[in-house]
């Protein structure tokens, strides 16, 4: 086990500032040992295979609570996981974000198991406030299962954000650092989704990509974390009062997915044009 | 202080019996089962709690204090005698000792009232329903019982009742739900699913109900001692193997091949974890657990030991 986990990563799991128990896991279970595998295994897709660009990581708070708020993208949990692991590998010191998982997950053999042991919880509020108050980093995505359902046409829209992330923001005074996914509605191309095969499954659904399966493909993705937004209020606000925080963070994501696109468009269209030139000098 | 205990004869009884009575309070026992070597200082009554003697030993006693300690748990085969002992006995308890002028009641429930499910928060607290009763009826004799025991709360204004809801003890009585269900050398796990079960020492049940019978507080409380760990771990620490089985194959084997006999529906307690929040009766009553997981274990550890061959 050990010749398999990184001295990186071995390094990083140290720094995180989690109260371990005798037995190496935290009072929710969070176990240091399968978080130690889980990062070694997703370091050569955050470095090589994705390699993941990180801006803005200094934009969320080094310790205390906050909310991590961003678009889904990319039909599976990729999105979850690389921004997982850019808070560990691309911040100093590293720490710990901890998402809300669908319920289905918790039915399920050893994804029941390994969710939980890193430190991935079913997506109830009482989780979410209990967390916050202890002083975690809790990851949020508000469109919840519609955005990750969302086609290679749709990969920069971003579908209805939820509320409930607002007044429970608000509730236990976290900050809320918005973050704009780039690249993973590429990585995982979907074109259609299958919902009688995900039931089969006991998914929600299963995203078919023109290839088949979704196996994500070789795509650079970027996470950029924006500046903090403190809501003051105690989350009881009316729904009109709500809805204007919830704009403002989705306004935010939204400029970065933008700022994203252009340069993601630039940069293929410079890479187009210099590939265009070296063919047409070849021959 | 007088203080009635009923379920005495029982291990953890017998030991907040014997803290009480170092602490300084006389006791009385009530219990069906004997209590061979009770100490010379416990006015021991072998009665069955909802019989008249039962009744007899409130009037003529007068205890200030009664710990409610009799009730049977829920892991072990359907018996019609747990219903009436549970939920007959705890209105036996009560209607006494509100008749016979007892200041302050203890009962004594368990943290298996909220239940265990893949929807169920990690981390109770006391103002939740206990939302998986409908899908483990074997528990519903014990949460009726807990629930009748708070109603005691506004039936009863002029008594103290105290509902403890408290977690597994694990300990070298190797009594209880938990001491039971890993006695054997290899203990079932369900592939797949390693939950966190929470635990405190026989020691630390003393420590907390000799805690609330001194700060007399009112209300509903999660009584926890030191933090979860993974049945895995619990498992390892304690001696023992395990054999992880899938869930079909599971249900399959309960009650044969040496493995403990079930009823179905207490899968998900083995599937789940049941947590619970207890800070709000360490903030009542200033209670610390002194006994860790570590030596909880390493004492079950020792006085059950692992055979092999």
């Amino acid at each position: 086990m050990a010749a398999f986990v990184s001295r990186e990563v071995q390094r990083r799991i140290e720094e995180l500032e989690i109260p371990w128990g005798p037995f190496g896991v935290d009072p929710y279970g969070v176990s240091k040992k399968h978080l130690a595998v889980g990062f070694s295994m997703a370091e050569p897709f955050f470095k090589h295979y994705f390699s993941v660009k990180v801006l803005g990581a200094d934009n969320v708070p080094s310790r205390g609570r906050g909310m991590l708020v961003g678009n889904h993208s990319g039909g599976i949990a990729i999105d979850g996981m690389m921004v997982i692991a850019s808070m560990f590998f691309a911040k100093n010191p590293p720490r710990l974000a901890q998402g809300m998982v669908e319920k289905f997950m918790n039915r399920v053999p050893f994804a029941s198991m390994f969710t939980g042991k890193l430190g991935q919880f079913v997506g109830l509020p009482e989780h979410c406030v209990r967390l916050l108050e202890d002083e975690r980093l809790l990851m949020v995505f508000p469109e919840g299962a519609r955005g990750t359902a969302k086609l290679y046409r749709e990969r920069y829209d971003l579908v209805r954000f939820g509320t409930g992330f607002v007044r429970l923001a608000m509730r236990t005074r976290s900050p809320i650092i918005p973050f704009a996914f780039l690249g993973g509605g590429a990585a995982v191309p979907s074109i259609y989704n299958a919902v009688s095969l995900g039931k089969l499954m006991g998914a929600p659904y299963v995203p078919i990509t023109p290839y088949g399966l979704p196996v994500p493909l070789p795509v650079k993705l970027e996470v950029e974390y924006g500046e903090p937004l403190v809501f003051e209020g105690t989350g009881a606000e009316a729904d009109n009062v709500i809805e204007g925080y919830v704009e403002q963070v989705r306004t935010s994501i939204m400029a970065m997915i933008e700022r994203g696109r252009q340069r993601r468009e630039n940069f293929a269209e410079q890479t187009l044009k210099q590939f265009r030139a070296g063919s047409s000098e070849a021959p | 202080m007088k203080v009635l205990i009923t379920g005495i004869a029982g291990a953890t009884g017998r030991i907040v019996a014997m803290r009480l009575l170092e602490a300084g309070h006389q006791i009385v026992g009530i219990d069906k089962r004997s209590f061979p070597n009770a100490p010379e200082g416990i006015d021991m009554h072998r009665v069955d709690i909802r019989s008249r003697p039962a009744e007899d030993v409130f009037r003529t006693t007068q205890p200030e204090a009664v710990v409610h300690m009799a009730t049977v748990t829920h892991l072990v085969a359907r018996s019609e005698d747990r219903y009436r002992i549970n939920l007959g006995g705890t209105r036996a308890v009560f209607d006494h000792a509100h008749r016979y002028g007892v200041k302050h009641v203890v009962f004594v429930g368990r943290h298996t009232y909220y239940g265990a499910g893949p929807e169920s928060p990690l981390y109770h607290t006391e103002d939740e329903p206990p939302t998986a009763v409908s899908s483990f009826p074997e528990l519903a004799d014990l949460v009726a019982a807990d629930l009748y025991a708070g109603s005691a709360l506004w039936r009863m204004p002029d008594m103290t009742t105290t509902v403890l809801r408290m977690v597994y003890t694990l300990g070298s009585t190797g009594q209880g739900t938990l001491a039971s269900f890993i006695r054997g050398p290899r203990v079932p796990r369900i592939l797949g699913f390693d939950p966190l079960f929470q635990f405190m020492a026989e020691r630390d049940v003393a420590t907390a109900i000799e805690a609330a019978l001194k700060a007399r507080i009112r209300g509903v409380y999660n009584v926890a001692g030191p933090p979860p760990v993974p049945l895995s771990t619990l498992i390892t620490e304690t001696g023992r193997s395990s054999i992880a089985l899938p869930e079909v194959a599971y249900r399959l084997a309960l009650g044969r091949f040496g493995l403990p006999k079930l009823p179905a529906a207490a899968l998900h307690h083995i599937k789940h974890p049941v947590v619970i929040d207890d800070r709000a009766f360490r903030n009542a009553t200033g209670y610390t657990h002194k006994v860790s997981e570590g030596e909880a274990m390493r004492e079950y550890r020792n006085a059950f030991p692992v055979v092999e061959g």
